[in-house]
């Protein structure tokens, strides 16, 4: 089976059936199959190949999942860009994926004027809004014929879907991660990986085509892409938000649209938890919630557990390089509110001591390992990062995958998260790359040192925290700083907080920042 | 008086870094423009709280009350006339 099957298949089904609701907008399962062939006749027609990569840049929109559905449907690999990043990073991640398509909107072209100059491999940019983007840049090259206005493309096409070139062994896409080398790596994905990951959480979750799930997370993060590819695996309808900005927002859109199912991260359910009358909110028919992508406190689990008991909660653990790994059968939640439960069906998870070899004894730490088909393909263009993560066993051929994070096991096999290996900070959900924020730090002429450290922080988890060793002469100030930084970096990872000093950071023996000391203040 | 310059000064000072305020016009959707987050949305109203003397209610946390300067300031004078 291929990924944009699960829309075929669905509006084959069910064509009438609403697909998605976005901005009170709803879109049934034909129209937005009917409109991805034709973005993939469209592609076809600028030459895009089997394999080829076109990227989306935008908010979570109905034109974001049309847009991955037809670069599928045209057997190329799609990349959901995550809307807030930079320029810089946006061409970076163009021109590591050579991709030669990019789906975007005025307010983002604004963000990337030089993209044809610096990013050779792109051929097309098809724009959603294209009058606006007239308006709004007058000085734009409208006039580039390589610019073109995303509807006016689709209404020539005819919405008939494409001869299939892929089989289910081809890459899908590429999911673009933080990595501690302070460069985004692309997690190369094939059909079979992305089904497979999808079959096995379906299961768990025992969703059915009644099923409306509640999506306020960027589809650039596979957390927030798999609500969509899944609800449309199994015929449900997905209520599409672009962020959790305005928590009534949501919740009025729980109640009014029946949600069933509602992902979310520590961050979002901090937030809930501070509403004054959150208890007292309707929730009836809400069936389950998620979490992953970070710890959950106990404390916030029993406390929704307390106000909710009706809905199952599932606290999961997983990585993009294979999807998810774990999840705790809901009805162990209240025993075991830290634990993330055993492997998902069809994977197999353990943990190895320094040495490789399995742990079988309870409470030992070690690094967690797991098999099973939808363990991705590897970095893209990064055989040596890729040959750290994914190493043989077992069976000849077979690559198993390690996944950087540190575990435990309870006498039952419940797996408990401890840390990560590398020094990676986990924000509102996402990764943070130390690296990366220093990098940008160190562009500023007047930086003589900076370390970069997470911090607790009640909702966020962890907090970023920079600290920059100035020159005596600098007058540099805080928000001079920052300023820098939310140029050149995706808001949630901007530091919090800065503290800027005069003399230097405390070292290792090695001469390295101690940031253990930085740490411990 | 002078609701909005004020509002204008608490978002460009907080979410934008005091950057140059040519792209925050008065109404701007935050939203849209991605100029707040969940956290900040908070702040936000911390801000309007203590400046204006009006208490927020949750369920009052809606685009249609706070997602541009315009919003917000046509939703202070509501609270404030009540």
């Amino acid at each position: 089976m291929l990924v944009n099957e699960f829309l075929e298949n669905s509006a084959k089904a069910n064509p009438e059936k609403t697909a998605l609701i976005c901005q009170n907008k709803r879109f049934a399962y034909n129209e937005i199959n009917s409109m991805a062939n034709q973005l993939s006749n469209a592609c076809i027609g600028f030459g895009f190949d089997k394999k080829d990569r076109g990227a989306v840049y935008l908010d979570n929109s109905l034109e974001t999942v049309v847009s991955i559905f037809g670069i599928l449907k045209a057997s190329g690999m799609f990349i959901v860009i995550n809307p807030q990043v930079k320029e810089k990073k946006i061409e970076y991640i163009l021109n590591d994926a050579q991709v030669k398509i990019l789906i975007t909107d005025s307010k983002h072209l604004q963000a990337i004027p030089e993209i044809f100059n610096n990013c050779p491999s792109l051929k097309k940019v098809l724009i959603i809004d294209f009058e606006r983007a007239k308006q709004r840049n007058p000085q734009f090259p409208i006039n580039n014929t390589n610019i073109v206005s995303f509807y006016a493309t689709l209404e020539k096409q005819s919405a008939v879907c494409p001869i299939k070139q892929c089989i289910d062994i081809d890459l899908c896409c590429l999911i673009y991660t933080s990595g501690s080398t302070g460069n985004p790596k692309g997690v190369m994905l094939t059909h079979l990986n992305m089904v497979t990951a999808a079959d096995s959480i379906i299961e768990y979750l025992q969703n059915t085509s009644d099923d409306i799930i509640l999506n306020c997370l960027p589809l650039a993060f596979d957390y927030g892409l798999y609500q969509v590819l899944m609800a449309f695996k199994f015929g449900g309808t997905v209520v599409l938000e672009k962020s959790f900005v305005y928590p009534y927002q949501i919740i009025d859109l729980i109640i009014k649209e029946k949600v069933t199912g509602f992902p979310f991260v520590p961050a979002i359910l901090a937030l809930l938890l501070q509403l004054k009358n959150f208890e007292i909110i309707d929730f009836s028919n809400l069936r389950y919630v998620t979490n992953t992508a970070q710890a959950l406190s106990v404390q916030h689990i029993l406390k929704f557990r307390k106000f909710f008991p009706h809905v199952e909660f599932y606290s999961m653990y997983g990585l993009t390089e294979c999807k998810r790994v774990a999840y705790l059968s809901p009805e162990k939640i209240d025993q075991k509110p830290n634990s993330v439960g055993k492997a998902m069906p069809n994977t197999e998870a353990y943990i190895v001591n320094e040495k490789g070899e399995k742990i079988t004894s309870p409470d030992e730490i070690g690094e967690l390992v797991i098999r099973g088909a939808n363990i991705m393909k590897g970095y893209w263009n990064l055989p040596e990062l890729t040959a750290q993560r994914l190493k043989s066993a077992f069976y000849p051929e077979e690559k198993v995958l390690y996944s950087g994070d540190l575990f435990k096991m309870d006498e039952d096999g419940d797996l408990y998260f401890i840390s990560r290996k590398d020094d990676i900070i986990k924000t509102a959900g996402e990764m943070v790359s130390p690296k990366e924020v220093e990098d940008v730090l160190y562009e500023l002429e007047e930086v003589v040192e900076a370390a970069v450290i997470g911090v607790d922080d009640e909702i966020l988890g962890k907090a970023i925290k920079a600290f920059v060793v100035l020159k005596e002469s600098s007058q540099l100030k805080e928000n001079e700083i920052l300023l820098h930084c939310s140029k050149c970096l995706e808001n949630f990872m901007v530091p919090k907080s800065i503290e800027i000093r005069y003399s230097a950071l405390p070292k290792t023996s090695t001469g390295k920042i101690s940031k253990k000391d930085l740490v411990n203040g | 008086m002078e609701i909005k310059p004020k509002i204008k000064e608490f978002i460009i000072n907080n979410f934008l870094m005091g950057a140059d305020s040519a792209n925050i016009q008065n109404d701007t959707s935050f939203l849209e423009e991605g100029v707040i987050d969940s956290t900040g949305i908070l702040e936000l109203v911390e801000f309007l709280q203590e400046t204006f003397k009006i208490m927020i209610e949750d369920e009052e946390l809606i685009p249609d009350n706070l997602d541009s300067i315009d919003k917000v300031a046509a939703f202070i004078l509501r609270k404030q006339t009540k």
